[in-house]
């Protein structure tokens, strides 16, 4: 940047504290007019914190944000908005119901007569829409959008409001690797235009093609700071990761016989996503298949499959050579398929409950923890205890409300309940989704540890890196089809991008009419 | 303003908002009475005289609070599985038309066998009553808020049916009521001489009954499961509808054990009057209860304490009986806004 920089938005050694965790120490950031500042750090290291600090959605213990010189009032939610600055979030915050149009204008057009001045907001839609080559249909309803689409709205919606200061909270997480090259000469136009913007991500590769500065956050510390032109990804990912273990060696796979099959397995689509058509994949015993892909293109029907959630409308589940006559979550637990779902949250746990509740969730039929309908909660406790001790669940105590422990722990819970058994299967659905990188690891080592075992594993995963990184054999799913078995880097990310946005399926376009 | 969650609240924050609801509510209740014209200082000396200030009206007391352990027990039971059975009424009299069709005299039984037969006809059929809505909701999401409090009014006009006509007695001056329930079915005093029955000594049973299956049952554990996230229960295995289904049985039995004590044990007849609204009250008693069985014991006696101290007080003071609505009214809505203060605190920006 040059000299002559000016300041748009600066936060000044903001602390935020809740009772003992230290979710912002001193974090510092600023950002200058047409300049892209990307904010780096794992899920749990203190940005979205920051983002509601800035937003007012908490007030910090001490610092302050300033917008172009002016101080913002602490915990006021529409100070940041007024300055002129957007945030574009990561689930998008839009009405399906609603047109384009709608969406962009909610809340800025007239309440009492909202077709006031429609045309004049149609034309400046369009105008945005080519300046910043952000192409979508007005009038489409948001909810026949693909998720490309649906981000392009949610930038078009900041850039009517006149943002200055724009925010991007993991916008690439959901694209492929060429709507996110779309998504960067989008941005490129905007620093033209003057606006500033801060990225927040952790895909260092990312980072380094659209950034001017970094700003690393680690547990809530600053761990660094740089310009991407003096740095690399080697020297930024040391920021990001500390001292912490380096990701586990992966030693060659010996694939047995193959243990659950789905055989031109086809589900019905829900609302505008594809269920799964005619897909065939074997997962063989001693062997970790990789399933990468868009988000939203089949990956939940694939796992809800698997996980018994979900009778195929056409095909078979095989397990062994036979085929399955009853599928259910039960049956599938009872045939030894170990299930890590893809919600932790939502459908892995049951916030209210405890971890001895939890930890027997979906054994607590099985003679060990229950006999004629009664439960038996002292081998409940017993078994709790003893995932906590050997999957170092940090946790007060196994009588604590599952809601209380991280992200992290709770993924380490879920992971004892499904392998203490020695599943044969396991169904592994965005196993590491917002842990930090020294849980990421665990549960990596964990799911290898299994495959060398002999357990035939399913990765589910939206982050290629991760897929490529654990993968035996690969599979792209697109559209709701499934591509050609991919060995252990037989394929580049570029070319594995090409099959995600759905470019190598024409063959089997018969299938999907 | 906003509200944050309080992770572990101590003992002072769990206890402080509720005697603060309670006191508020005494305080409402006593402005009200004064202007009903009443000393409003001798409102609450009166109401607690007339719920617990002689034998009499302890004993009058605790008869009032045996059918609302019981409609509590049946909202606390389906509450607690997010089935929301707003038909306990129409479950506590599909409970009293089996007391009476079975128990008025047209089956020879000994007295030894019609008291457990009646008992278990009238769970199964309010558990039935109450099937229904369950099917309806399971098979085709129909809301059961909509049918279990619709079916109420239904239940209450074909009781009505039945009362001016085949169940009519003949003895009964004309009266829409039922014949008398034969000696051998009526329930029995506690205590002879005291006007105590065993409805009562049921209710506690029932309660902790209900205590025990909701902790170490398997069944209470796939209750509250799928009470508190039907999503991660369905993924865990546990049969959602079948839960929701046993769940509304458990529930329709014990509101039919209102109806059965309230006839059997007090009343000998079916009158289209048998139950002022116990059904509904249930909800607020579990609701003060916070769903927990044991407290729907404690919750029916504070709730059957205000009406009989207050129709006592009324009498005494000369206001109106309808002090005693308010005072409930005020008192669960005092009380739900205490509960959330024990978990919530306001934080002002």
């Amino acid at each position: 940047m040059s000299d002559t920089a000016v300041e748009a938005l600066s936060l000044n050694a903001i602390t935020k504290r809740f009772g003992e965790l230290t979710a912002n120490d001193a974090v510092s950031l600023s950002v200058n007019v047409g300049e892209v500042v990307a904010l780096l750090g794992e899920n749990g290291a203190g940005k979205t914190t920051l983002m509601n600090i800035l937003f007012g959605q908490y007030t910090a213990d001490s610092g302050t944000v300033r917008v172009f010189g002016d101080t913002l009032p602490p915990g006021n939610s529409r100070a940041a908005l007024d300055a002129g600055v957007g945030m574009v979030h990561q689930h998008f915050t839009l009405a399906d119901n609603l047109t384009v149009q709608e969406n962009i204008t909610l809340g800025v057009q007239s309440l009492l007569n909202p077709s006031l001045g429609h045309a004049a907001a149609k034309a400046r839609i369009a105008a945005l829409s080519e300046k910043f080559h952000l192409a979508v249909a007005p009038d489409a309803r948001v909810g026949t959008l693909s998720v490309g689409e649906r981000q392009r709205v949610e930038i078009l919606k900041a850039l009517y409001r006149d943002v200055r200061i724009l925010i991007l909270d993991e916008p690439t997480a959901v694209l492929t690797p060429q709507e996110t090259d779309n998504l960067f000469a989008t941005l490129r136009l905007a620093i033209a235009e003057g606006l500033s913007i801060i990225f927040i991500s952790h895909k260092l590769h990312e980072v380094m093609a659209i950034a001017d500065r970094v700003v690393v956050l680690r547990h809530g510390k600053m761990a660094g700071a740089a310009n991407t032109k003096d740095t690399d990804q080697n020297a930024l990912a040391a920021m990001m990761m500390g001292s912490e273990a380096s990701p586990p060696e992966v030693s060659p796979a010996k694939p047995g016989p193959p243990l659950l099959a789905l055989r031109d397995v086809t589900t019905p689509d829900v609302g505008s996503v594809p269920g799964l058509k005619s897909v065939s994949l074997a997962l063989k015993a001693g062997q970790i298949v990789g399933l990468a892909g868009v988000s939203g293109n089949g990956q939940t029907a694939m796992a809800d499959v698997v996980a018994g959630l979900l009778n195929p409308t056409d095909g078979d589940v095989e397990m062994g050579h036979e085929t399955v006559k009853k599928w259910s979550p039960r049956i599938a637990v009872e045939s030894g398929i170990a299930r890590i779902p893809e919600d932790r949250h939502k459908t892995g746990t049951i916030a209210d409950f405890d971890l001895v509740e939890n930890a027997i969730l979906e054994r607590y039929k099985s003679p060990d923890f229950s006999k004629g309908g009664w439960l038996n909660w002292r081998k409940s406790r017993a078994f709790a205890d003893g995932i906590i001790e050997k999957y170092d669940v940090r946790c007060p105590g196994s009588s604590t409300p599952i809601r209380l422990l991280s992200g992290g722990n709770m993924q380490k819970l879920i992971l004892g309940r499904v392998l203490e058994a020695g599943p044969q299967i396991i169904l592994a659905n965005q196993p590491v989704r917002g842990l930090d990188i020294g849980a990421v690891h665990y549960v990596h080592s964990q799911l290898l540890a299994a495959r060398d075992r002999g357990a035939a594993v399913l990765l589910i995963s939206e982050d290629l890196d991760e897929v490529m990184a654990l993968s035996d054999v690969i599979h792209v799913i697109a559209d709701g089809r499934l591509s050609p078995e991919f060995k252990r880097g037989e394929m580049t990310p570029a070319q594995l991008g090409l099959w995600m946005a759905g470019q190598g399926f024409e063959s089997d376009t018969a299938h999907a009419s | 303003m906003r509200l944050e969650p309080i992770n572990n609240p101590t003992l002072a924050r769990k206890l402080v908002p509720p005697a603060l609801a309670l006191a508020s509510t005494v305080v409402i209740a006593s402005l009200l009475a004064m202007v009903a014209g009443a000393n409003p200082f001798s409102v609450i000396g009166l109401i607690l005289k007339g719920a617990f200030g002689s034998k009499f009206a302890i004993l009058e007391t605790l008869n009032r609070a045996t059918p609302l352990i019981f409609t509590g027990l049946a909202v606390a039971v389906a509450f607690r599985a997010k089935f929301w059975n707003i038909g306990a009424e129409a479950q506590l009299y599909a409970g009293a038309l089996v007391t009476v069709l079975l128990g008025t005299g047209f089956l020879p039984w000994s007295s030894f066998a019609i008291l457990p037969l009646i008992i278990v006809a009238s769970i199964i059929v309010g558990a039935v009553v109450l099937l229904v809505p369950a099917l309806l909701k399971t098979r085709f999401g129909v809301d059961e808020v909509v049918t279990t409090l619709l079916f109420n009014f239904i239940f209450l006009l074909f009781i009505s049916m039945l009362l001016e006509g085949v169940l009519k007695d003949p003895m009964g001056m004309g009266w829409p009521k039922s014949a008398r329930l034969i000696p051998e079915a009526r329930l029995p005093r506690i205590v002879e001489g005291l006007r105590l029955h065993w409805g009562f000594g049921l209710a506690i049973l029932s309660a902790v009954g209900i205590w025990i299956i909701q902790t170490r049952s398997t069944l209470g554990y796939e209750m509250r499961a799928v009470g508190l996230n039907k999503e991660a229960a369905a993924f865990a295995g546990i049969p959602v509808n079948v839960v929701i289904v046993k769940t509304a049985l458990l529930s329709g039995g014990l509101a039919a054990l209102a109806g059965f004590s309230e006839v059997a044990g007090l009343k000998g007849s079916l009158t289209l009057d048998l139950s002022p609204g116990f059904g509904y009250t249930g909800i607020i008693v579990a609701m003060l209860a916070l769903l927990n069985p044991l407290a729907v014991v404690v919750a029916a006696l504070f709730v059957a304490g205000i009406f009989v101290g207050a129709d006592s007080m009324s009498r005494a003071a000369d206001v109106p009986t309808y002090l005693a609505d308010i005072m409930l009214a005020t008192a669960l809505l005092l009380m739900v806004l205490a509960i959330m203060l024990t978990r919530f605190r306001v934080v002002r920006d």
